[in-house]
């Protein structure tokens, strides 16, 4: 348990690290934020007015005071108030995050599902002529943007056969499954794509390595058939670099995918961050931000326990 | 030299290496301004004018060339992913060295810094730098650069406090060799072979992001010519002129290919456990 | 006896065109039933790949059948083709009629797997055993290697046992479905030596038991009079001589075999030590090292945060000295703190307590002297290989004087010629030299600042046989001629009695016997060294049988504050001391 209470003990630091480090970057935005909140009509306030404005938001305060505050606040849920929306930063965030839970476990789903038999059998296929196509269409896949391919499958669609994808007014899963996964399928094939294309290639790659190893051929060596060799034997050894990857790659998904919403006009957390950067609403971007960073730092710890589960030796704290 | 022709004798090198030296041979072109025609100059007669022999790529809406601007547009990325991930790499060395070599404190600082950099989505970084610091060519640049140093530090650290540990580094400090000779003789100049892999990997995702900050309106500006831009630029026009979706997203992908393939190859070519072949 | 294995004309080859590319070219031998045939050779005799050749697990290492034969007779009587079998024929084959053990135990069992699991995989596949039944007969298994407490073993993951307890499991594997034949590929190579006469031992006793045939691939022609009944002599992908064993030690006709036996060092104990350069016995003699109280300790701390709550007691008070032209061996197991020792003197390691006076007898008289330098084990490790030779023996001038003039291009020169490496070699990098030249060369580095002292740590483990000899043999040449004392670190005896004048035996960080060589190895008396040489294989112990020993190396780790009480010693004649044990 060693390595696990490590790696917790330096969780709160770098999210304080995180925290300190968007607080500081947003108070380095250019202009004031009563002209950015109000736009044209700050030029109208008075200066008393002005300065009561400033102290009602507590912007009066020097910068550590300020982010005490803000800490202090997130500490009890309170992520302070968004601009635009006239409401509180946390169910702004909250609404939006379903999507993109949804979306990034979608797309994981299809990587790994496509990913992870097409790096096994490139692996144990190695210099066939399968195992070829595999590496042709991995690394097409790795080097497509999602937003070529989004564009990509919409042309083709619309162009094609005439049918657009699903847009409009979003479906939860839980109110219309149906129009939801509809409207989320496109989407999460689009990230799906590039993802399992990494996937593939890590496998593939995580495999060969392994197969030559030491222990594989002991299990040869008392008469294991290549299936048990394969499954039994080298996959399990196989998946920590799997982990890791999808680990990061998911990481980054609940971040929202800024590009792919935009193409598929979808509310996730990516478009609303964007939107909040474009609009200056700084409160929204310094909350979802840290929110972001916190999902991406929970994934890390549930990678980690992931290879406390695959290997013993992480068990016992050596590495 | 050697290196070259290890290249184009692999495989997936040799392709990699033509599509490079391609786009290089475009991005020079483009930003010495040697394209079919002005890639800004707006031809009114000609708009949205298909692929042809006049414009081979065809006209933008505003009877701009898509060719020149295509070249005009891998000139800026290129100029762009170069600059950066040259920033990343830089930084990236230094601080992965300095952490190996100073270790304990050292290392804990550099790399709490580099984890809460890695704690970011790679674009919602870039695109907190650009909020603060407002879009353009350059900020991309520090913008790219500082989201993918800490993979550069960490490329770095771990196979440097590997080399620390090897015996000619014991063997080093018997002779009382200087820590500057040490870290540049033994730990840098075995870092090159990993470096160059990383640098050829990192300049395909820096031209994914520059493509993608570009896309959303955050990087290169109008008029100025650039992939992501004309992508994006695209989108509303898809059934009436899909060439100018085509085209940049083509581009995009087979710059992002080359990079990859080429970074496969050197990674084949420079693998540890191949050195002896080629060292 | 009937034949239980019959190889022909067997060739190996690998590659894209393995008929052109062959590492075996043409061995033929047989295998009688219950017979143990060694096949002895240095690395790319082809020997290994041999042995990979009979269950045909050459095949997953790229290598191809090229052509020949090898005939099993199987347990029901018919006669199996394993050169021309196909895999899923061979499954049945592998593990049920032919078991193997391999070099490295520590890599070799499945990492997150359970060893339980994996000794049941055995029963699961040849014998159909599931659940209880193939548990209980893994627990019988780990019984039969004398694995103590054998039922809560069965739930350890690889990394929870020692190396000797890794190859046991592993032969329990092996054996589990009793195959008439075992392949032992280089089984102890990796072990220490009186883990290897314990393997060794067990190995006898099952063959005794069981009754089955064996193939022993190894380097060390001594290790094989113990165990062999024939033995094959590789050398090129070739057999150069086969025969019984006691003919091949006693009457090698092949060269290649005679200088096997003749050239490389063989443990002779005592009788091959050095006669040469008994040291200064007057009282003012300078030592040109002299350790004094030694003590090295690393802190060991449950977590980031507490203090420090023990010490592994690396090296616990070591006292020696060495004089100019002398060699002292300090001999141990992994683990003793002999290289410890050694790096501490070097100053590689903090040291926690002691003192060392070095005398250089040159000292102040030439510019940039270092009274003591090193050589290290791994000939590939030690050498950066981005740097040229030039570059490489530079380093030590740059170090200390700064500056590499004419006159050091000529030292240069004139070392690199000394060692015997061609003359051109400077501009070359490491990766064009041999593992036996690299190492020259890093004794050349060594000598570039004009040492008093060398150590050596482990610097002939990683060469083959033969050219170890001549290294040896370099070391000795060089120290008459420069008058070097040389503090030898090392594991295996035959080396040592070879080039030591001295020995000190180390044991769990502290010295238990310290003396002449010849009287150290010839009669030891502490238990250790007694037990440590009575493990050394020798050619002629021949079929000679170990105890079975399974104590296991004493903790180092002490808790805090811990300190040793002081030693006492007894003498055993002129320069031969030994601790007194409890």
């Amino acid at each position: 348990m060693n390595y696990l209470l490590r790696r917790l003990a330096t969780f709160p630091l770098v999210l304080l690290g995180v925290s300190i480090l968007v607080f500081v970057a947003i108070r380095m935005v250019p202009g004031d934020s009563i002209t950015a909140m109000l736009g044209t009509e700050a030029g109208l306030l008075t200066p008393a007015q002005r300065d009561a404005l400033a102290a009602y938001f507590g912007i009066d305060q020097p910068w550590f005071v300020q982010y005490w505050r803000w800490i202090g606040g997130i500490l009890h849920g309170n992520f302070g108030i968004s601009v635009t929306y006239g409401r509180p930063v946390l169910d702004v965030i909250l609404e939006r995050f379903p999507l993109t839970l949804e979306l990034a476990l979608l797309s994981m789903i299809i990587a790994l599902a496509v990913g992870m038999p097409a790096g096994i059998h490139a692996a144990t296929h190695n210099e066939k002529p399968s195992d070829l196509v595999v590496r042709i269409v991995a690394m097409i896949g790795q080097s497509t943007p999602s937003f070529v391919l989004g564009l990509l499958i919409i042309y083709t669609l619309s162009a094609g056969f005439g049918v657009l994808p699903a847009m409009g007014e979003f479906a939860p899963l839980w109110q219309d499954p149906l129009r939801n996964l509809s409207q989320l399928i496109l989407p999460a094939i689009t990230l799906g794509f590039a993802f399992a294309a990494s996937v593939t290639r890590i496998a593939r790659s995580a495999m060969l390595d392994v197969l030559s190893d030491d222990y594989v051929r002991t299990a040869r060596s008392k008469g294991a058939s290549a299936r048990s060799v394969v499954w039994r034997h080298a996959l399990p050894n196989a998946l920590i670099p799997v982990v890791t990857l999808s680990g990061i790659e998911f990481g980054y998904l609940l971040g929202g995918a800024v590009i792919v919403e935009q193409i598929y006009a979808l509310p996730g957390l990516g478009r609303m961050v964007l939107d909040a950067i474009l609009q200056r609403d700084y409160a929204l971007v310094q909350g979802s931000v840290l929110f972001i960073a916190f999902n991406f730092m929970i994934v890390n710890l549930l990678v980690d326990l992931a290879y406390v589960a695959l290997d013993p030796r992480i068990r016992l704290g050596e590495q | 030299m050697r290196i070259l022709r290890a290249i184009f004798g692999h495989g997936s090198g040799r392709i990699g290496g033509v599509i490079v030296f391609v786009y290089l041979l475009l991005a020079l072109l483009g930003l010495l301004g040697l394209t079919p025609h002005n890639p800004i100059t707006q031809y009114r007669i000609d708009r949205l004018h298909a692929p042809g022999a006049a414009y081979w790529m065809g006209t933008d809406l505003f009877g701009r060339d898509v060719a020149s601007r295509l070249m005009a547009g891998i000139g800026q990325s290129f100029t762009v992913a170069f600059f950066s991930v040259a920033f990343a790499a830089l930084a990236g060395t230094v601080l992965g060295l300095a952490a190996a070599w100073l270790g304990r404190r050292w290392d804990g600082v550099v790399m709490r810094i580099m984890d809460v950099l890695l704690a970011f989505p790679a674009i919602l970084l870039a695109l907190l730098i650009v909020t603060v610091a407002g879009p353009g060519t350059w900020t991309s640049v520090v913008a790219i650069g500082i989201v993918y140093t800490p993979i550069f530090t960490r490329v770095v650290r771990g196979p440097a406090l590997s080399l620390k540990t090897r015996e000619f580094v014991d063997a080093a400090r018997t002779f009382g060799s200087s820590s500057s000779y040490i870290v540049t003789r033994h730990l840098l100049l075995n870092l090159v072979a990993p470096l160059t892999v990383q640098v050829t990997l990192a300049l395909a995702w820096a031209l994914l992001t520059e493509a993608g900050l570009s896309f959303l309106g955050l990087g290169t500006q109008p008029p100025a010519a650039s992939l992501g831009l004309m992508l994006s630029d695209s989108r509303n026009l898809m059934e009436t002129a899909p060439w100018l979706m085509i085209f940049p997203g083509l581009a995009i992908m087979i710059s992002i290919l080359g990079f990859n393939l080429l970074g496969d190859a050197l990674r084949d070519i420079l693998d540890p456990r191949m050195r002896r072949a080629f060292a | 006896m009937t034949t239980l294995l019959s190889v022909s004309d067997l060739r190996v080859g690998f590659g894209r065109d393995p008929r052109a590319n062959e590492v075996v070219r043409g061995v033929s031998f047989d295998v009688a039933d219950g017979e143990t045939l060694a096949i002895v050779g240095e690395s790319g005799s082809g020997k290994s790949v041999t042995a990979l050749s009979i269950n045909r697990l050459v095949d997953f290492g790229g290598g191809r059948i090229t052509g020949g034969s090898m005939k099993l007779k199987r347990a029901d009587g018919t006669v199996f083709g394993l050169a021309t079998a196909t895999e899923p024929q061979l499954t049945g084959i592998r593990g049920a009629e032919i078991g193997m053990i391999f070099q490295e135990p520590m890599t070799s069992l499945n990492p997150v797997l359970t060893i339980g699991t994996q000794i049941e995989e055995s029963f699961r596949l040849h014998r159909g055993l599931t659940g209880r039944q193939a548990t209980v007969a893994a627990r019988e298994a780990l019984d039969r290697v004398r694995i103590p407490d054998a039922a809560r073993r069965l739930k350890y993951t690889p990394n929870q046992l020692s190396g000797g307890m890794l190859q046991r499991v592993m032969i329990a594997i092996a054996l589990a479905c009793n195959p008439r034949l075992l392949i032992a590929d280089e089984p102890t190579t990796a072990l220490d030596v009186t883990v290897q006469a314990q393997i060794m031992a067990l190995l006898a006793e099952l063959k005794r038991e069981s009754g089955m045939s064996m193939i022993f691939i190894t380097h060390d022609i001594g290790l094989v009079a113990g165990i062999a009944d024939k033995v094959m002599v590789m050398q090129n992908g070739q057999a150069v001589e086969q025969g019984e064993l006691n003919q091949i030690l006693d009457h090698p006709s092949h060269p290649y075999t005679q200088h096997l036996l003749r050239d490389v060092p063989h443990f002779a104990g005592g009788r091959a030590a050095r006669a040469d350069g008994q040291r200064d016995k007057t009282e003012n003699a300078q030592p040109a090292l002299k350790v004094e109280g030694l003590v090295v300790r690393f802190p060991l701390k449950s977590s980031f945060f507490s203090r420090a709550t023990g010490a592994v007691h690396a090296v616990d008070g070591i006292d020696f000295d060495l004089m100019q032209g002398e060699t002292l061996a300090i001999v141990g197991e992994s683990g003793s703190g002999k290289s410890t020792t050694a790096k501490a003197v070097l100053g590689l390691v903090r040291s926690t307590r002691g003192s060392f006076s070095v005398a250089s007898r040159m000292a102040s008289a030439q510019r940039g002297a270092k009274p003591v330098q090193m050589v290290f084990q791994n000939p590939y490790a030690s050498l950066n290989p981005r740097l040229s030779v030039e570059s490489i023996l530079a380093e030590p001038v740059i170090a200390t004087v700064g500056r590499v003039d004419a006159q050091i291009r000529a030292r240069m020169a004139s070392l690199l010629e000394r060692v015997g490496l061609p003359k051109n070699s400077l501009e070359r990098y490491p990766h064009e030299f041999s593992g036996g030249q690299r190492q020259r060369l890093c004794i050349a580095r060594a000598l570039m600042l004009n040492p008093s002292v060398l150590v050596l740590d482990e610097a002939v483990s990683a060469l083959d046989v033969s050219v170890q000899a001549k290294v040896l043999e370099l070391l000795v040449d060089l120290q008459c001629e420069f008058g070097l004392a040389y503090l030898f670190i090392s594991h295996d005896m035959a080396v040592v009695e070879r080039i030591a004048h001295r020995i000190a035996v180390i044991y769990a960080g502290q010295i238990v016997e310290i003396g002449d060589a010849q009287s150290v190895l010839s009669q030891p008396r502490h238990s250790y060294t007694r037990k440590l040489i009575a493990a050394v294989p020798a050619i002629d112990r021949r079929h000679e049988h170990f105890e079975i020993d399974t104590r296991q190396v004493p903790s180092l780790v002490r808790p805090q504050g811990f300190e040793p009480g002081p030693a006492r010693w007894e003498r055993f004649g002129v320069d031969h001391l030994a601790r007194m044990e409890a």
